[in-house]
């Protein structure tokens, strides 16, 4: 009930927020944070509740952005329109990818994703129809609606809403269901889940190709408001470890870490390209860097796992406080506690 | 004939890249952690050896043992921060935190030496070696015979001294080691030392005919896991073999069917390699 309520707020929140900042900058920084959480969450189904760390998320993100522009630069279509294309080629390089790597345990899943993700980000590089190095170009002025090609930022800003949410609904969906509890068996080691009669290969596939349908229409949408993809810019590995991190640093494997993720770092990111100028881009991922490493070492659980570890903290130290307290405290009670 | 002297080019880079994977195939089958920041590592070697260059004058002979001294050190206080604490934790946590270390490494280089590409004067090691028709540039000859002589001098430190054998005790079975009287925890930290140090020759060696730049380390990290894959993880010989195998086959799809595509070529291998015999070529299954 609490949960509930929680989301609801977060959902007006989410909703009527533009409307209070009037400042167009602001909004676009907005529509940016949803468009990352979009990704951030998809990868989350992957990575954060199957616990398969995908570093090769970009490979998905864009096929999706490469559809869109690829339908208008070829058929002359409204780039939305490349959305199926991009959705199917996706599934089809997650079934490609995943299928065989997911024997693998550990860190090869993680290896073999960032192998291939390189591997097709060369390939982009060098393909004409792709436009090789220079990418893709969307349409200069809007020709129609269906270009969905505004001059202000908040139809993107509701547009990338709708999608978070049906998104985040459907996640919300799986955790209490089957598949749920079947993924975070999986997350918890692969032999026990066999174990326990799931079928792990089977969900770990349903997950990924999940996971790498939404992060291809990210890839759309993003082509869509940016009307531009290059190789660097859509399939670099930055792409994917963006996707990572903000999964990781507001909760892996929780319903709104991505998004509060997304909401601390894409500001974050303008922050610094906008004081720094032109050498901004070193310094925010030397920050982007730094946080990952410290979230790893101090708080892998993400940042949405910190009132719980704070409450539990506070609880420990009462129970010592008690147990000092005692006249005659027994001689184990409190070394235990101190390593609990 | 010029088939011959891809080949032997290919060699003697591969040997370098035998070098550094060795490091990271040592780490990596001793405690099943794998470090993404191991290219950065031979990153910042490389600048070590630019800089001791230009700032210093200092030559090969002062440069390759100071990365390597310098690198020892930052691989054990990588350990002593950071792996120690990840390693019994989730695998997410290990895998962000040395991808955190390389993001760190790489656009601090970024930063600090800005993003253009430096290299070291060729007249450093220069000459050229001509050899019943095999015209070998004296400065990739030095640095692939260097680290062919490290990397099987690492095999033989960790086969035939007592040392090698604490090490490989931990590797083995720690809490049997501990009864032994070994401390895994100082051992892990030697092995990150000399995981970083065998980065800190190789990078000082590449850079002697290679570009130096902030981003070098991606591709050379990646070339480091094909290798340890392909070599079986924790194998030393396996690493030598599959680091010149790498080599060659970089230097073979590069003259074949042109330089952008020789990663291309390495990446698949890998891939196949992955999919069809995960434990490597050489490893046991």
């Amino acid at each position: 009930m609490k949960r509930t309520v929680a989301g609801l707020v977060i959902l007006l929140l989410v909703l009527l927020l533009p409307l209070a900042v009037q400042n167009e900058f602001y909004q676009r920084i907005g529509a940016l944070v949803l468009l990352a959480a979009i990704s951030a969450s998809a990868w989350n189904l992957i990575g954060g509740y199957a616990g398969q760390v995908s570093v090769g998320h970009a490979v998905y993100f864009g096929m999706g952005a490469y559809s869109a522009l690829l339908v208008y630069t070829r058929l002359g279509w409204p780039p939305i329109a490349g959305a199926p294309l991009g959705v199917a080629v996706s599934l089809l390089l997650a079934a490609l990818i995943g299928t065989p790597t997911f024997r693998l345990r550990g860190h090869y899943f993680s290896m073999a994703t960032i192998a291939a993700a390189e591997l097709i980000r060369i390939l982009v590089s060098n393909w004409e129809l792709l436009g090789a190095a220079v990418g893709l170009m969307g349409p200069a002025m809007p020709r129609s609606v269906a270009d969905l090609s505004f001059t202000t930022p908040l139809p993107y800003y509701y547009l990338f809403a709708g999608v978070l949410a049906v998104l985040l609904g459907l996640t919300w969906w799986m955790q209490r269901s089957r598949m749920g509890y079947w993924l975070r068996a999986i997350n918890g080691g692969d032999r026990a889940a066999r174990s326990l009669g799931v079928p792990v290969l089977r969900y770990k596939l349903y997950a990924l190709l999940l996971s790498a349908g939404f992060t291809a229409l990210a890839g759309t949408l993003y082509a869509v408001m940016i009307g531009f993809a290059d190789p660097e810019s859509v399939l670099g590995i930055l792409v994917s470890v963006k996707m990572l991190i903000m999964a990781a640093l507001g909760g892996a494997g929780t319903l709104f870490g991505p998004l509060l993720g997304a909401a601390i770092l894409v500001p974050l990111e303008e922050a610094t390209n906008a004081i720094f100028g032109g050498s901004g881009t070193g310094i925010t991922y030397v920050i982007y860097g730094a946080i990952i490493l410290l979230i790893a070492r101090f708080q892998p659980e993400g940042l949405l796992a910190l009132p719980a570890r704070l409450r539990a903290w506070r609880g420990r130290r009462r129970a010592r406080a008690a147990d000092a307290a005692r006249p005659l405290p027994s001689a184990t009670a409190a070394p235990d506690a101190e390593n609990a | 004939m010029i088939l011959l002297q891809v080949v032997v080019s290919g060699l003697l880079m591969g040997s370098v890249y035998a070098l550094f994977s060795s490091g990271l195939t040592l780490v990596w089958g001793m405690m099943n952690v794998i470090n993404f920041a191991h290219g950065d590592f031979v990153m910042l070697a490389m600048y070590v050896a630019f800089f001791a260059f230009t700032l210093a004058g200092l030559g090969p002979v002062a440069f390759v043992p100071l990365a390597a001294a310098l690198l020892f050190v930052l691989g054990v206080a990588v350990y002593m921060l950071l792996i120690r604490h990840v390693m019994r934790g989730p695998m997410l946590a290990q895998i962000l935190g040395t991808f955190g270390l390389a993001l760190l490494l790489r656009y601090a280089a970024f930063w600090a030496f800005s993003a253009n590409f430096v290299t070291l004067p060729d007249t450093l090691v220069g000459g050229t070696l001509v050899l019943g028709g095999l015209r070998l540039e004296a400065a990739r000859l030095v640095g692939g015979l260097t680290a062919l002589l490290l990397t099987i001098g690492m095999h033989l430190m960790l086969t035939r001294t007592s040392l090698g054998s604490r090490l490989l005790a931990v590797a083995e079975d720690r809490q049997a080691a501990m009864l032994m009287g070994i401390r895994p925890d100082r051992m892990q930290a030697l092995a990150w030392g000399l995981a970083a140090a065998s980065t800190g020759i190789a990078g000082a060696l590449i850079a002697l005919f290679f570009y130096v730049s902030p981003t070098v380390g991606e591709n050379l990290a990646l070339i480091a896991f094909v290798v340890v894959c392909l070599g079986g993880f924790g194998s030393v010989p396996g690493a030598l073999l599959a680091g010149l195998a790498v080599g060659v086959i970089e230097a073979l799809s590069a003259f074949w069917a042109g330089a952008v595509y020789k990663d291309v070529m390495v990446y698949a291998l890998f891939l196949l390699v992955l999919w069809f015999r995960p434990q490597g070529l050489l490893g046991k299954a």
